[in-house]
């Protein structure tokens, strides 16, 4: 039950990106097709669900025993970069078809905040490694929603004509918001 | 000469480079910490503190970091000065570290600092790198106190915590998620019609 909640939470109530303001730059970034969007959630999905398993493993088996918390930021996006460039190198000989799918997205997981606030939250709102866990794919899965989503719509907004002046980054931020409203709605479904 | 390159370099971040309004950067902590003006100041100086120390190590440590491994050197030199700006909050200003929350550590990961230290701070020499990094720091800073200011009088009636209106004529969606897409929408139009007039 706390699995399932914990699920519908991360993917709706809280969704990383519309209500938590995390991956912003990916969601405006690889947004123009929905092909693209379904890759990078992918590649996100594969990368969170890994980062934070073992960003967890080493906060409990390193970083607490031996009281230097202070190099929790430091520590998990090293960890993040070079899981990051692991990912790409077994990816590139295992499975060249995933990679091909997946390769133009991975170097620039790095610098998506998604990873990095998914490592720290788990630890923040001390659940634990099975929570943490599923934390990260429904989180991920709740980021791929939101992507496809807007990627949807961008799809149709290229067909319509706009003003000049908002056309571009300001019309995709007004669209955000209106998605963002329409997540809203789900609010008060768990607490 | 010289005098007034630097000066353009400090000036860049300001309005033809904006982080915020027109390279784009740093979206995650624009949107989540304006919900009021005092966030937003208090996100960007911090961030502003972080750009100017990395620029500064960074272009005097270029020679010395080998080609290869520039990003994950990069990356700790970052790193460092985000746990130094984390810790020092922690200790002193408790009240704004809790409400700017996992947005500062998430710093380490904010495009422009790293996107500074790749393009800027890596290829010119120490003082202006240092000038770029504070230029485009209060250039963040600028905009996100504008769209925090913006959206605190939308939504509560206030502006820096002074009341302007009594809040129960604020929208409160301001304060919350659609309005900051809506608000920084609309600001980021404005502000390229006035840019380019």
């Amino acid at each position: 039950m706390t699995y399932i909640l914990i699920f519908i939470s991360a993917v709706f109530v809280n969704n990383i990106v519309l209500s938590q303001f995390l991956g912003i730059c990916p969601f405006l970034g690889v947004s123009k097709k929905i092909e693209t969007a379904l890759g990078m959630s992918g590649a996100v999905a594969f990368v969170m669900t890994l980062a934070t398993l073992i960003t967890y493993i080493i906060q409990k088996t390193i970083l607490e025993p031996f009281n230097i918390g202070f190099l929790q930021t430091l520590t998990f996006i090293l960890i993040i970069a070079a899981l990051v460039q692991l990912v790409e190198i077994i990816l590139k000989k295992s499975s060249p078809a995933l990679y091909q799918a997946l390769g133009v997205f991975l170097p620039l997981i790095t610098t998506n905040c998604t990873i990095l606030g998914v490592a720290i939250m788990v630890i923040q709102k001390d659940m634990n490694l099975i929570e943490s866990v599923v934390f990260a794919i429904s989180t991920a899965v709740g980021f791929g929603l939101a992507l496809v989503l807007f990627a949807g719509i961008r799809e149709q907004l290229g067909m319509t004509r706009l003003p000049k002046g908002i056309d571009g980054t300001p019309i995709s931020l007004i669209t955000a918001g209106l998605l963002a409203m329409a997540f809203m709605g789900f609010a008060g479904i768990v607490k | 000469m010289s005098k007034n390159s630097n000066l353009k370099v400090f000036l860049n971040g300001f309005i033809n480079e904006n982080p915020t309004f027109v390279l784009i950067l740093g979206m995650c902590p624009t949107l989540a910490t304006t919900s009021s003006a005092i966030n937003g100041l208090s996100m960007g100086l911090a961030t502003t503190f972080v750009l100017l120390g990395s620029n500064l190590v960074i272009s005097l440590l270029k020679n010395i970091i080998p080609d290869n491994v520039r990003i994950p050197a990069y990356v700790v030199v970052i790193a460092t000065f985000v746990s130094v700006v984390e810790m020092s909050m922690q200790a002193y200003l408790p009240a704004l570290y809790d409400s700017l929350g996992i947005f500062i550590p998430l710093i380490v990961v904010n495009c422009i600092v790293l996107g500074r230290a790749e393009a800027f701070a890596a290829k010119n020499t120490v003082l202006k790198s240092s000038l770029d990094g504070l230029g485009m720091g209060l250039g963040f800073s600028m905009a996100l106190t504008m769209l925090g200011t913006i959206r605190e009088i939308l939504g509560t009636g206030k502006a820096f915590g002074l009341t302007l209106f009594p809040d129960k004529y604020g929208m409160l969606i301001f304060v919350l998620a659609p309005g900051a897409f809506i608000a920084l929408g609309y600001l980021i139009a404005v502000m390229s019609k006035l840019k380019k007039a």
